[in-house]
C-alpha cells in the first residue's frame, strides 16, 4: 500500500518510453540546456560505461576521450532534460560496469563491435 | 485557510517542468470527518474539530464513540482541531467530509508532525556542541559539554546552574512545525498530497497540514 501511493506519485515523473540502449553502446545523447531564456539542444557522445539504480534514481555514465582527456557525464535517466538516447554502435562486453576503460588509451577505448538490432544510423 | 489531517507515507522525488528534480513528500490526507464545530457562544471560540482514520472496532472506547456519534461518524484515532477567526462561519459542517480539494488553490502549507525520538542524547547531538578533541592528550571528554557553570558565578543564589543550561538529555519526539512547503501536486483519487521537502516523523505518523500563515 505505501510503496503503491509512493510509485504513483513517482510514476508521473517517469518517463513514458524509455530509450534502448545497454553498457558498451556508442550513444549521441540529446540534452536539452537552458542558456538564460534560450532554450538548445546539445549532443554528447561517448560509450555507456554504467547504468545505475532503479525507478527515477536510475542514470547512466557515458565516457568520452576529447582531446587528451577523459569526460564522464552521469545522466539521470528519466530527466526532461534528456530528450533522447540514440545507440549508434554496439560494444561486446562481458560486464555490466566497463570502468576498466578508464585506464585504457587510444585505440584500446573501442570495444570490438556486436552486431545488434536495437542500434540505429545516424 | 484550510487545514486537513494526513499520514506520512514516505518521501520520493519528482521532476518539475524545468526539469529540476525536487525531493517531496507524499502524504496521505483525508478525507477528514467534521466531528464538532465550536462556536463561540457554546464553547467560547471557533474551531471545527476534525478526525482521520477509524480506530479499530474492538477498541473503541464508548465516549469516543458517542462523540463521533453526533457526527454520523466511526471514532477517530487522530483528532485535532482547526481554529477559525472569532465568530467565523465554518466552512464545513458537522459530519461533512475535508477532502484534499480543499487545497486545490493553495500553493503553500504549513506542516506539523511528532519528530523522530532520539532518546537521551548527548549535548554535541542536542545542541550541537563542539565537544573536545579526539587526540593531543584529550582523555575521557571527547563528547563532553565542558565546564558548565562557576561557583562563584551564582555565589549568594543558591550555588546553582542559570535555568536553561543547555545540557545532555532526551531529544526528539516533540511537535514540530515546518513552514512554507510548496504544494506540488494533489491527487484526489487517491487522497494525497505531494509537498516539497522533508516533513517532521517517521513514515506512518500523524501530520497536521494547513494553509501557509505567511506564504500565499
Amino acid at each position: 500500500m505505501i510503496t503503491e501511493l509512493l510509485d504513483s506519485v513517482e510514476n508521473k515523473s517517469l518517463k513514458q518510453k524509455l530509450p534502448v540502449f545497454e553498457t558498451g553502446d556508442t550513444v549521441d545523447v540529446y540534452c536539452r540546456i537552458k542558456e538564460g531564456d534560450k532554450v538548445r539542444t546539445q549532443i554528447f557522445n561517448g560509450t555507456v560505461i554504467a547504468r545505475g539504480g532503479r525507478g527515477i534514481n536510475a542514470t547512466f555514465t557515458v565516457r568520452r576521450v576529447a582531446g587528451d582527456e577523459g569526460v564522464e557525464r552521469i545522466f539521470p535517466l528519466h530527466s526532461p532534460n534528456v530528450l533522447d538516447v540514440r545507440a549508434i554502435r554496439s560494444g561486446k562486453t562481458r560486464r555490466a560496469k566497463l570502468f576498466f576503460l578508464r585506464d585504457r588509451t587510444g585505440k584500446a577505448v573501442k570495444l570490438s563491435q556486436r552486431h545488434s538490432s536495437h542500434t540505429v544510423a545516424r | 485557510m484550510a487545514m486537513l489531517l494526513g499520514k506520512k507515507i514516505g518521501m520520493t522525488q519528482v521532476y518539475d517542468s524545468d526539469g529540476k528534480l525536487l525531493p517531496v513528500t507524499v502524504v496521505q490526507a483525508g478525507p477528514c470527518k467534521v466531528l464538532q464545530v465550536k462556536t463561540n457562544e457554546t464553547d467560547g471560540y471557533t474551531a471545527i474539530q476534525m478526525g482521520f482514520s477509524d480506530v479499530k472496532k474492538s477498541r473503541v472506547k464508548k465516549p469516543a464513540e458517542g462523540h463521533a456519534k453526533k457526527a454520523e461518524a466511526t471514532s477517530k484515532r487522530f483528532i485535532r482541531e482547526w481554529r477559525l477567526a472569532e465568530g467565523a462561519e465554518a466552512p464545513f459542517g458537522l459530519g461533512e467530509d475535508i477532502t484534499v480539494s480543499a487545497f486545490s488553490e493553495i500553493t503553500y502549507v504549513d506542516v506539523s508532525g511528532t519528530s523522530k525520538g532520539k532518546g537521551f542524547a548527548g549535548v554535541m547531538k542536542r545542541h550541537g556542541f563542539g565537544g573536545f578533541p579526539a587526540s593531543h592528550g584529550c582523555k575521557r571528554k571527547h563528547r563532553a559539554p565542558g565546564s558548565i557553570s562557576s561557583h562563584a558565578s551564582d555565589l549568594g543564589h543558591g550555588g546553582n546552574l542559570k535555568k536553561g543550561k543547555r545540557m545532555g538529555g532526551h531529544m526528539g519526539d516533540v511537535r514540530v512545525t515546518t513552514k512554507n512547503h510548496q504544494l506540488i501536486g494533489i491527487d484526489e483519487e487517491r487522497n494525497i498530497l505531494v509537498i516539497k521537502g522533508a516533513v517532521a516523523g517517521a513514515a506512518g505518523g500523524y501530520v497536521e497540514i494547513r494553509q501557509s500563515k505567511t506564504k500565499q
